[in-house]
């Protein structure tokens, strides 16, 4: 894996010849199986999902398959659609982090924290220095918790089991932590425009630091445990490669962009919080293929127990939130702020006419981005190359399906 | 006695030592998996579980048992038996001591593969009946799997047979009293390991069950006591391939350094341990390894394990000649 040069790629950069042209497919839900040449075969369109063990949620894709190969596929979103940024538009600013938890609900803390800095941006609100520092560690503790998600479940699509319930251990931990500093182990509304909910609690200084000394060793474990099998590396090496114009045509963020060679890392380069404080580095991959993106996620996380010892440490004093009025009114007017969640970048576009909910609201889901990049490199790989692609780009329909 | 009463009880035996076993491999299946990845498996119904799996029986024999509309109806009901009936007829050579067993078959050996290989058969019956396309595929990989590896497991039987000159599965434990094979046969017992995984259906190798793949494979249309059916074979064949491998490699029944006379005692509890270590270390893989993807499994059979299983016949055979040239 190559470290980080400074290799950015400019933001809304035109794709240049070579890019990905999606074939031609069939449009539409009901995909008449094409027979193949002279032989009477006959492809075999398959429902994957809604209801099936490896989908993430309620994912359906529909796939025609030549025996054990993928000739077309077809992702169906919207089963968990529940129209979060229709609702939002009747929540108060300070009501939607509720709405932005239940998008993502793995990284509910970078959903919040995204609706609160445009509601921010647009109230011209300053922030204290405290509230900035909390809200980068908790960031990255949740980041931790989604990547061991992601962790876990791309081995069970891969037919490994152990790791999941290893990466649930240590997940567990987190959610405590998480519960202890909001309330909540998924939902919690934590981040709130001006600052956050509460400060810290007392004892979680300790809790956090005796989590990231014994993850440092689990994490080397888990990386053993899927990582090092012989069998783990031969259906991830090499599938489902991603090449850098098609990851850049696709508008894909975060962990799997930066797999495919193209080191954009919003909070390095758009920092936020207290990023810009921060000492880490971004890990890069070229392949772009599934084992760059473990390679990428895993290094992720190490960084981010990196980020936590360091906000433990440099944990200011003063007020963790701003004096805000209990309505909030932004003027009329629109902003967007991103930040970096576990998937990508997650931004939020908020369209405000001066009352006190939102005129509008479109959150970014990164993952949504990472689902078409899938459909359209499916094509030509086995049914289980697949499902091990579609595990490797870290789907949260929650998220996708809004 | 009369004959054919003494061979009906010998059945009967066989039978409730398959169930018996079925519970009791279900039980430890959850037991094992349940501690390696950190939990504790079932711990509610009687003493740390163990009565949970008697419940689950109940269970699977009053539930409600839907037949799909569109299922083959013959194939669909007769699978379950073509799938449940081999496993227990392949008990029959499996020599629990000098003298427990069902039937001291001269061809023990070919035998056992000869009805195993009868399994496969009914998980593409099950497949291809149940009208499902996931059914379809698992069934379709169970037929690739079973032309792929019948003849590497064949093979890496040969050389125990080569050296006992023998098919006889208590003369085989018998030529082990000074040795046991795995010593001089390691690598036809890893040979044998791995290609009788692949037979197992077990992972790395479920790839007609594959459940993140194929939902359940060829058994996703199958309840109550017809899928009993199905999951009670996996965990008889899981003891009869167990049981093959201590046979052929282990010594069977028998231990080192005791005489005889003390051993004949307890010798199917010697057994049926061995066995059970076995089947520990398959659920052990079973716990912590991913699958293979169905090409590579291909391209293990073909590239990989049936030119080594030709080579150390080859090493065995050229051995065994020179051994009996010096000794004459």
């Amino acid at each position: 894996m190559t470290q980080d040069p400074n290799l950015t790629a400019p933001v809304g950069a035109a794709v240049s010849e070579g890019a990905y042209v999606p074939a031609q497919l069939p449009v539409g839900l009901r995909r008449v199986p094409s027979g193949v040449d002279e032989v009477t075969t006959e492809h075999l369109v398959v429902n994957f999902g809604p209801q099936h063990p490896s989908t993430h949620g309620v994912l359906r894709m529909i796939i025609e398959a030549d025996g054990e190969e993928v000739v077309g596929a077809e992702m169906s979103i919207g089963y968990l659609h529940r129209g979060i940024e229709k609702l939002a538009e009747h929540r108060r600013y300070n009501a939607l982090g509720t709405l932005m938890d239940r998008g993502d609900y793995t990284s509910g803390i970078h959903g919040e924290l995204a609706a609160a800095m445009v509601t921010e941006k647009l109230l011209e609100i300053e922030v204290p220095e405290k509230a900035h520092w909390i809200r980068s560690l908790m960031g990255e503790v949740n980041r931790i918790a989604s990547h061991l998600v992601w962790y876990g479940t791309f081995g069970l699509d891969a037919g490994a089991m152990g790791q999941f319930l290893y990466a649930v251990r240590d997940r567990e931990d987190l959610l405590d932590i998480l519960e202890a500093v909001s309330g909540s182990r998924m939902m919690f509304n934590y981040v709130r425009p001006g600052g956050v909910l509460a400060d810290l609690p007392a004892g979680i200084d300790q809790k956090l630091r005796a989590f990231v000394d014994i993850f440092d060793v689990h994490i080397e474990e888990h990386d053993q445990l899927l990582g090092g099998n012989e069998i783990f590396q031969s259906r991830v090496h090499g599938v489902g490669v991603i090449d850098k114009q098609t990851a850049i045509g696709f508008g894909l963020t975060g962990a799997n962009l930066r797999a495919s060679g193209v080191g954009f890392d919003v909070r390095r380069d758009r920092p936020y919080a207290a990023y810009e404080k921060l000492d880490f580095t971004v890990p890069m991959a070229t392949e772009g293929d599934c084992w760059a993106r473990y390679a990428v996620r895993m290094e992720e996380m190490r960084q981010s127990v990196r980020m936590i010892r360091q906000c433990l440490d440099g944990m200011p004093e003063g007020d963790f939130t701003a004096k805000v009025p209990k309505v909030l009114r932004p003027p009329a007017g629109e902003a967007y702020a991103a930040v970096e969640s576990p998937r990508g970048e997650w931004g939020v576009h908020l369209v405000s006419d001066g009352s006190d909910t939102p005129y509008r609201l479109r959150y970014r889901p990164p993952a949504l981005y990472a689902l078409q990049v899938v459909e359209a490199i499916m094509p030509g790989s086995l049914i289980a190359d697949a499902i091990v692609t579609a595990g490797s780009v870290d789907l949260v329909l929650g998220e996708i399906d809004r | 006695m009369n004959p054919i009463l003494v061979a009906c009880l010998r059945v009967l035996a066989g039978l409730g030592l398959m169930l018996l076993n079925g519970v009791v491999l279900i039980y430890m299946l959850r037991k094992v998996l349940g501690h390696l990845h950190v939990r504790l498996g079932p711990m509610n119904v009687g003493w740390h579980g163990t009565v949970q799996t008697v419940a689950d029986v109940l269970k699977l024999l009053t539930k409600e048992d839907p037949t799909p509309r569109a299922v083959d109806k013959a194939l669909y009901f007769l699978a379950p038996a073509v799938v449940f009936i081999p496993s227990l007829a392949a008990y029959a050579a499996l020599p629990f001591s000098k003298t427990w067993a069902m039937a001291d078959l001269a061809t023990g050996l070919l035998f056992t593969f000869g009805i195993m290989s009868l399994v496969p058969l009914g998980i593409l019956m099950a497949g291809w009946s149940s009208a499902n396309k996931w059914s379809l595929l698992g069934g379709m990989r169970a037929v690739g799997q079973q032309i792929a590896y019948e003849v590497p497991l064949l093979l890496s039987a040969l050389p125990v047979v080569l050296m006992v000159g023998s098919l006889n599965l208590n003369d085989i434990v018998a030529a082990q009293d000074k040795l046991w094979f795995f010593i001089p046969q390691f690598p036809a017992l890893l040979l044998f390991v791995v290609a009788s995984l692949v037979e197992l259906n077990q992972t790395p190798f479920d790839m007609s069950e594959a459940e993140s793949e194929l939902v359940a494979g060829f058994s996703s249309e199958y309840a109550s006591m017809k899928f009993g059916l199905l999951f009670l074979s996996e965990f008889s064949n899981l003891f009869i391939m167990a049981g093959l491998t201590v046979t052929l490699f282990f010594g069977g029944w028998s231990l080192p350094f005791i005489p005889a006379q003390i051993q004949a005692g307890f010798a199917p509890i010697v057994f049926v341990a061995k066995t059970y270590l076995v089947i520990f270390f398959f659920m052990w893989i079973r716990g912590t390894f991913p699958r293979v993807r169905v090409d590579q499994l291909q391209q293990l059979g073909w590239k990989v394990l049936l030119p080594a299983n030709l080579a150390w016949l080859l090493v065995t055979g050229v051995a065994v000649k020179l051994v009996e040239a010096v000794a004459r």
